[in-house]
């Protein structure tokens, strides 16, 4: 056994937040069983203390011990920090709403939590992993865990509905990725993204060229299914509709950002010398992704399913980020990801609050009229909105800026201009639920709205300061997302 | 933080004040606004004597960096070009306040608030120096808007806010898409070095770049101005606005685009716009004569009012785009007088409206019987519109017209005609509406200006005849600064195509 098998300290602390958070996870799965039928209520804060703590190693791993772990199995870079401290976040505030949401709902236990944990743990994986079985692993843990957590409410139909339909897609989108690894393997002999990297770039390794690109199409078949983009999109507004509010909100802000994490991270290092191959199908999957999201979004009436659609066309904005093929292009994704999640998480805060025991009220039209009733809670999901638009002074703002501006710098013109097109198409629907909840008179649904939560309320607040923070000083963020931008090719 | 600064930074802390004054003390929100909304307009005043006294050069300059990459800069400049425009921007917005005084009984708060960040984002456009900033500022006016048409508006106003917000979003994102195309060639987006790089050379677009990115800048003013056949949105908007939201809309935010058009287009462009020019001027002429004619048969006040504009705003453009000091010159005054008579028509069609809960022309008629010194008011407010000489509109329009003249003949016999059609228009609405016999129920419902009204009013009626036989108050520093925008502006792409041929 060669001596730099045996993990040194160094390994463990860099993945301490993964361990943290599987101890949480399985220490909450046996207080559940020891706790009872009566006692099982409460155990949100564990779960929310743990994921502070891994927030906290994750924070430390990146600040001063950054480096390989697990024979370069995986890598504690500035990106993996990035996505880590980003998951943890919007798992932090999933588990706040969720809290107050599970309560009503009056199906609080520890399982739930668990899940959201161990989910955390495979999105922390899928941003570390620098090799493609870690991210297999990683990808798996984090579905399987959400696949769960889309049906928890084991009563409703809709949620069964939805957790079928994402585990029946989810795992076939996976075995293309599986399928994808496996080819790679048996052309390169490796497993690990920098070593396949110089391999690829190497004319005298690879005697079938077309061979690499297929890997690289089946590969970007499992990940595009996972960030919902098309032509692999459909699930999203069925499952997004029928999951509960706040998993939705978690599936659509931190799996999403950890798939896309891992996204940058194999197309960047693995398969940077083919850009030229992958390039012009990210780009024509990016146009389609927004259109579809967008145009799709204009006619929904159920708000989970028009943010469903309004993720997808988000996605689209991102990809044309990956199509700039630039440490630009990448930081200004990072920087769109992170807006992004304040955004989806103030916005399905709402939603989670709004839609009441049973998610009954989850159409735009019974937020008539919420302004006169709720003054704060209509303004703050005004501003959630105008940031999904992309309205100066808010970060989605400085996003869409970012990203277009990397696309500009790479030459995509085309490409910026219906992209943008695109977004002003996407401002008719956001203005849609602003109308409703501004012009229209209350109906019954805004008369009976209770006050948020606490937990609600926080996630609300935080989200929207965090989106005008960085609306007016984007370069706090910015300057972050840029250093983690570095992906070695 | 120098004046011009204060003087976007006061209307939004007044934004946020108003927004937080609790529930219990809504009822002051028209006092507060009206007192903060003067102290801005008293303040605003102090930016005269620097800009006059150098109008061509950048005044109460602020160049400091926001944000680090990409570099943004704070750059913010006051000239003669757009020292009116602020001017009248806040002295508007107390009017406004004045005007809308009884009317809005709902959410009274949030309308003055959304006012104020109006005058927030209008001020911010005509002092922007950067590029990014510009547009920062071009976008957020359109959301106060959006909620003043939205909330406070009449029937159809959500059809007509929503047109309003996609409308001008298509026009501005082409627009972005066109600055950070600039900021890819040249690094920046400060306006004043891009504008050197291009002059100069060191930066060179070819003819077919330079055109498309005119048109990306020209389509998203175009749009605002709103310019033939892009005026569709406007007629709405402005009906189905509430009083203060037609007169803002009318008199401040129609003239960030032709500002938008002079400012930048010209100077960046110069040989694209030259190129262009002739089917440009034929879109304007078009404006000019068929928003006359479609105002002519509107049985509507405002939508009447409203199809003026499009008229009116024909001939800023034509004046803009026959590159000559006087054209040029006009352009800039017409914008001002349009802004301030106008914004007269509007008031006194809202007044009418709060009245008699109408704006049809046929529910009224021999208002002058009832309310004479109202009619007076809206007489010379008419006049002006129509542009006899002595009022303000008449030397915009003359301008104009000598301007179009030189450019091309043809140019000003089509716009001539104009002017005699809005005479047609303006003059056949006054007389069904306040001649003649009066109706019962308009000697009932229609009483008499009173004081708080006149008030709103009168400052705009001295205006007319002020701007009208006093030009020198206002001209030099408009000639001074256009001057500089006509140096900056190239030769035709075409013409430089000939000379290399040479």
């Amino acid at each position: 056994m060669p001596a730099n098998f045996i993990p040194t300290t160094a390994d463990y602390l860099r993945t301490l937040p993964e361990i943290i958070l599987i101890v949480a996870g399985t220490l909450l799965m046996l207080l559940e069983g020891l706790a009872g039928e009566r006692n099982r209520k409460g155990t949100g804060p564990i779960a929310l203390v743990a994921i502070l703590a891994a927030f906290g190693a994750a924070f430390l791993a990146g600040l001063d011990n950054r480096g390989p772990a697990f024979q370069n199995f995986l890598i504690i870079d500035d990106f993996a920090t990035f996505f880590r401290l980003l998951v943890l976040v919007v798992g932090a505030f999933s588990v706040l709403c969720s809290m107050s949401y599970f309560e009503r709902e009056n199906n609080d236990t520890g399982e739930y939590y668990a899940l959201i944990l161990f989910s955390l743990v495979g999105q922390c994986l899928l941003a570390s992993s620098n090799e493609l079985i870690m991210v297999f692993i990683g990808l798996e843990i984090s579905s399987i865990a959400t696949y769960i957590l889309c049906g928890f409410q084991r009563d409703d139909r809709r949620n069964n509905e939805s957790a079928i339909k994402y585990f029946l897609l989810g795992s076939f989108a996976t075995t293309f990725l599986l399928y994808g690894v496996a080819w790679i393997y048996g052309m390169t002999g490796t497993t690990k993204l920098d070593e396949i990297g110089k391999l690829v770039a190497d004319p005298r390794a690879i005697d079938t060229p077309w061979m690499v690109a297929a890997c690289c199409a089946l590969m970007f078949v499992g990940f595009a299914f996972k960030v919902s983009a098309a032509p692999l999109q459909s699930w999203t507004p069925d499952v997004y509709q029928g999951a509960p509010a706040p998993v939705t909100m978690f599936m659509s802000a931190g799996p999403k950002a950890a798939a896309f994490a891992v996204f940058l991270r194999v197309f960047t290092t693995g398969f940077s010398t083919l850009g030229e191959s992958w390039m012009p199908v990210v780009w024509i999957s990016a146009l389609l992704t927004m259109i579809v999201g967008n145009f799709a979004a204009l006619t929904q009436s159920n708000i989970k399913r028009l943010l469903a659609y309004s993720s997808i066309a988000h996605a689209g904005y991102v990809l044309v980020a990956i199509a700039a093929r630039s440490e630009i292009g990448t930081a200004a994704a990072l920087f769109y990801l992170a807006s992004y999640a304040f955004m989806n998480l103030g916005a399905f805060a709402i939603v989670t609050q709004f839609s009441r025991a049973k998610e009954r009220y989850v159409l735009v039209e019974d937020l008539a009229g919420l302004s006169q009733r709720q003054p704060v809670t209509a303004a703050l999901f005004t501003v959630f909105l105008l940031s999904l638009i992309g309205v100066p002074l808010t970060s989605g703002f400085f996003g869409k800026f970012y990203i277009f501006k990397a696309a500009i710098d790479s030459k995509l013109f085309w490409l910026t201009v219906l992209g943008l097109l695109n977004s002003a198409v996407a401002a008719y629907y956001y203005l849609r639920i602003i109308v409703v909840m501004y012009f229209h008179e209350p109906g019954q649904s805004a008369d009976t709205a209770p006050a948020p939560a606490p937990g609600i309320s926080i996630t609300m607040w935080a989200s929207a300061v965090m989106i005008v923070v960085l609306g007016v000083y984007p370069g706090l963020l910015l300057r972050f997302a840029t250093i983690s931008s570095f992906l070695p090719k | 933080m120098n004046l011009l600064t204060w003087l976007i930074v006061l209307p939004a802390l007044s934004f946020f004040l108003l927004l937080l004054l609790p529930k219990s003390m809504s009822g002051n929100a028209k006092y507060i606004a009206l007192g903060l909304s003067l102290a801005i307009f008293v303040m605003s005043l102090g930016l005269l004597g620097p800009v006059l006294a150098n109008p061509g050069a950048p005044s109460f300059e602020i160049n400091e960096p926001w944000i680090e990459q990409p570099a943004i800069r704070y750059h913010i400049a006051l000239d003669g070009l757009s020292l009116w425009l602020v001017i009248l921007s806040t002295f508007l917005t107390p009017l406004c306040v004045l005007i809308s005084w009884n009317h809005i009984k709902d959410r009274v708060k949030e309308y003055y608030a959304f006012l104020l960040l109006l005058e927030v984002g209008v001020i911010g456009v005509f002092a922007s120096m950067d590029l990014f900033l510009f547009y920062v500022f071009w976008e957020l006016t359109l959301v106060p808007m959006y909620f003043l048409i939205g909330i406070w508006g009449h029937d159809r106003r959500i059809y007509a806010t929503l047109k309003f917000f996609l409308y001008t979003m298509a026009g501005s994102v082409l627009m972005l898409a066109a600055i950070l195309y600039l900021y890819s060639l040249t690094g920046t987006f400060d306006y004043p070095v891009i504008q050197q790089l291009l002059a100069s050379g060191r930066v060179a677009l070819t003819p077919h770049v330079e055109a498309l990115l005119f048109f990306a800048f020209f389509i998203a003013f175009a749009i605002k101005v709103p310019l033939w056949p892009l005026h569709t949105w406007l007629p709405d908007a402005h009906v189905e606005a509430p009083t203060a939201g037609s007169v803002m809309l009318a008199s401040v935010m129609l003239k960030m685009g032709t500002y938008g058009i002079a400012r930048f287009c010209l100077p960046l462009f110069g040989g694209a716009a030259r190129q262009y020019a002739g089917p440009i001027a034929a879109c304007a002429i078009i404006g000019i004569i068929v928003g006359a004619l479609v105002a002519m048969v509107q049985p509507n006040m405002k939508k009447l009012v409203a199809y003026s504009s499009v008229s009116h705003l024909g001939f800023v453009v034509l004046g803009i785009f026959s590159f000559n000091q006087q054209g040029l010159d006009g352009a800039v005054y017409q914008m001002l007088n349009h802004g301030v008579s106008t914004g007269a028509l509007f008031m006194l069609v809202g007044m009418l409206y709060e009245r008699q809960h109408s704006l049809e022309i046929k529910s009224y008629g021999g208002v002058a019987t009832v309310a004479p010194h109202l009619t007076t008011l809206f007489l010379i407010t008419t006049l002006a519109s129509i542009g006899l000489p002595l009022l303000n509109n008449f030397i915009g329009e003359f301008l104009i017209l000598q301007g179009a003249a030189i450019a091309n003949f043809n140019w000003a016999v089509g716009a001539a005609v104009g002017v005699i059609l809005s005479a047609c228009y303006m003059l056949w609405m006054f007389q069904r509406a306040f001649l003649g016999k009066t109706p019962h129920d308009v000697a009932h419902h229609v009483t008499e200006i009173n004081l708080r009204e006149f008030v709103a009013v009168a400052p705009l009626v001295i205006l007319m005849v002020w701007m009208g036989t006093a030009t020198q108050t206002f001209l030099p520093s408009i000639s001074g600064a256009n001057k500089i925008v006509l140096e900056q502006t190239r030769p035709a792409n075409v013409e430089v195509a000939h000379h290399n041929a040479r």
